[in-house]
């Protein structure tokens, strides 16, 4: 099987995120990048599906320089070659726009699979994956847990919401989108590492793709969050906050 | 004509309360925009659940019927619906933002030529009365303004939750049209199986009056017996967010959250959550919640009623120790 793992690069879960200046985007200068964690139970997908029926995994990214590194972690991982897509203004553009650039890419490698991670973890649109579809002209299905290889394509798990799932019969070549938890995930080997050096990652400029169209969705402004709830926050030491804490549990929550 | 549409979903042949609030998303715009709102359901036997949306606040009920749309599948919704849409010609399409409408919706976006404008919280007017979409960003950390610039219609998907539910007034009964899509068995290119309950269900959380609550901050599987002896010592139920799950720390079953289940307890105390949306959705309507972080930005406490900014391996041990002397 021939599969490509569309992938991104997101800030840190933990990074201290900040808005910049323009007030449309966000502080990027000192920031700590990862990998989407649906996109890296992806690759995890793929490099299962490789190990179990032989065939070639290919990693799949758009953005600026910084996702150099990304990409050699999930080379590193055991994904065989990459399409690194150069593409300075990945935030200003809408999800059509993003996916049309991915969707340039994958038609000219003809893959029996497409995966990427449910959302992303900075803009959360939950997008790319479906939309990819649709311009590749391929059938999909979402949330995936697991998949299976059958005679006549796959068949693979999706979750439904609070604690159903449902299995769905599909043919190849198509696209799926995988939630997180389906499996446990690999980390690199010093072997890994060092064999992702040497592999190769296809350049592609987002300028040459024509994938360009004007946005039809704009983010016009970021703004912090209101809070819904004015929050009273117990401080001082650890001792001292929880008894803090136990004194509002006994009289106000009523609950010890 | 132009006007609002707004997506009805049924599951088992039931509405879920998402589905008014994205009717109440649509009222929003109605009286922004001075348009009528047409409730679409889609189905192949819909007519007991179009009298039950016909009662609700909307111009019309439009049934897309179909023989091929008896089980949910993308290519059977996005047909119709694109079919349906191009028959209306809507300026606005609201559907609730639920794992189906996920599924369909962004392909259907996509073939008109739009982009979904996806989990919505709050809808505004700007200058020139166009609406202006409000959504989460960075895990809930940030708010992002979105407009629709485009040629067609505008979609959007809102957030359950996020939108209230107004009692109206008994008026008659919306008008009940169907349409029936042109639908071939051979464009449905996925074959869905019957829903599943994944493993045996053996805590309920929805009835537990309270809950201690686990996510990321506490690193590693080991230094759970923390979080487990402060949910003994209040006699409470221990719970996780997603990611202690999908490590195999807890069992899925105790996972609360959109995907896992939704609670609303005395208390909930969140230990080391810094409260994804998906986390948020499945427990902010506890009646009191707790939440002990190290990152006062964390998006917890834009819901907690109390708060402790520090570090999890000290406050969880000194609390333990407080509520055993206070049950002493």
């Amino acid at each position: 099987m021939k599969i490509i793992v569309a992938i991104k690069q997101v800030p840190d879960r933990d990074a201290q995120v900040r808005i910049d200046s323009s007030a449309k985007w966000i502080e990027e200068s000192d920031l700590q990048f990862a990998l989407n964690e649906s996109d890296a139970y992806a690759l995890e997908e793929a490099l299962q599906l490789k190990e179990k029926h032989g065939g070639e995994v290919i990693v799949l990214s758009a953005g600026p320089e910084r996702i150099g590194q990304t990409i050699r972690e999930a080379l590193a991982k055991g994904a065989d070659r990459a399409i690194n897509i150069a593409c300075d203004d990945l935030a200003t553009r809408d999800a059509l726009s993003v996916a049309r650039l991915l969707a340039a890419a994958v038609k000219e490698e003809n893959p029996d699979l497409v995966l990427t991670g449910l959302q992303s973890e900075d803009l959360g649109l939950g997008q790319t994956g479906v939309i990819l579809a649709e311009l590749l002209g391929l059938p999909h299905a979402t949330l995936i847990l697991h998949v299976e290889k059958t005679d006549t394509g796959l068949t693979v798990k999706r979750e439904l919401e609070e604690g159903w799932f449902q299995q769905i019969d599909m043919p190849t070549p198509s696209v799926l989108t995988i939630q997180s938890g389906g499996n446990k995930l690999r980390y690199a080997t010093l072997m890994g590492i060092k064999r992702a050096k040497t592999k190769e990652v296809r350049q592609l400029n987002s300028t040459d793709l024509s994938a360009d169209a004007a946005p039809v969705v704009v983010l016009e402004r970021l703004s912090l969050p209101q809070k819904q709830k004015s929050t009273q926050i117990l401080s001082g030491t650890a001792k001292e906050a929880a008894a803090a804490l136990v004194e509002k549990l006994k009289f106000e929550v009523r609950v010890l | 004509m132009s006007g609002i549409l707004v997506i009805i979903e049924q599951r088992e042949g039931r509405i879920a309360r998402i589905s008014w609030e994205a009717v109440a998303a649509g009222q929003r715009l109605a009286a922004q925009l001075n348009l009528p709102i047409s409730a679409v359901i889609l189905g192949s036997d819909t007519e007991s659940l179009a009298a039950e949306i016909a009662t609700r606040p909307v111009a019309k009920v439009l049934r897309v019927e179909h023989a091929l749309l008896a089980q949910y599948t993308p290519d059977g919704f996005t047909l119709s619906l694109q079919q349906l849409i191009e028959n209306e010609s809507p300026t606005q399409v609201v559907l609730p933002h639920t794992y189906q409408v996920r599924d369909y919706a962004p392909a259907l976006a996509a073939r008109l030529g739009q982009v979904l404008i996806s989990d919505v919280v709050d809808i505004s007017a700007s200058n020139d009365s166009s609406p202006v979409f409000t959504r989460q960003l960075m895990q809930g950390r940030l708010n992002g303004s979105y407009r629709h610039t485009g040629d067609g219609p505008c979609f959007v998907s809102v957030q359950a939750g996020a939108f209230r539910v107004e009692d109206s007034p008994a008026t008659a009964p919306a008008a009940t049209s169907t349409f029936t899509p042109t639908l071939d068995a051979a464009q449905i290119r996925t074959t869905p199986g019957q829903p599943f309950r994944g493993s045996s269900q053996t805590v309920d959380l929805g009835s537990a009056q309270l809950i201690v609550s686990v996510g990321r901050g506490i690193k590693e599987a080991d230094n759970l017996p923390l979080v487990q002896e402060l949910a003994t010592a209040l006699g409470a139920e221990l719970a996780a967010s997603r990611p202690i799950c999908d490590n195999g720390w807890l069992p899925m079953e105790r996972q609360v959250g959109s995907s896992g289940q939704t609670v609303a307890p005395k208390l909930y105390l969140a230990v080391g959550i810094s409260g994804a949306i998906q986390h948020l959705v499945g427990m902010k309507g506890s009646q009191c919640i707790v939440a002990i972080n190290k990152d006062p930005d964390a998006p917890i406490f834009e819901v907690a009623d109390y708060g402790i900014v520090g570090d999890l391996f000290e406050v969880v041990p000194a609390l333990t120790e407080a509520i055993k002397a206070a049950r002493a």
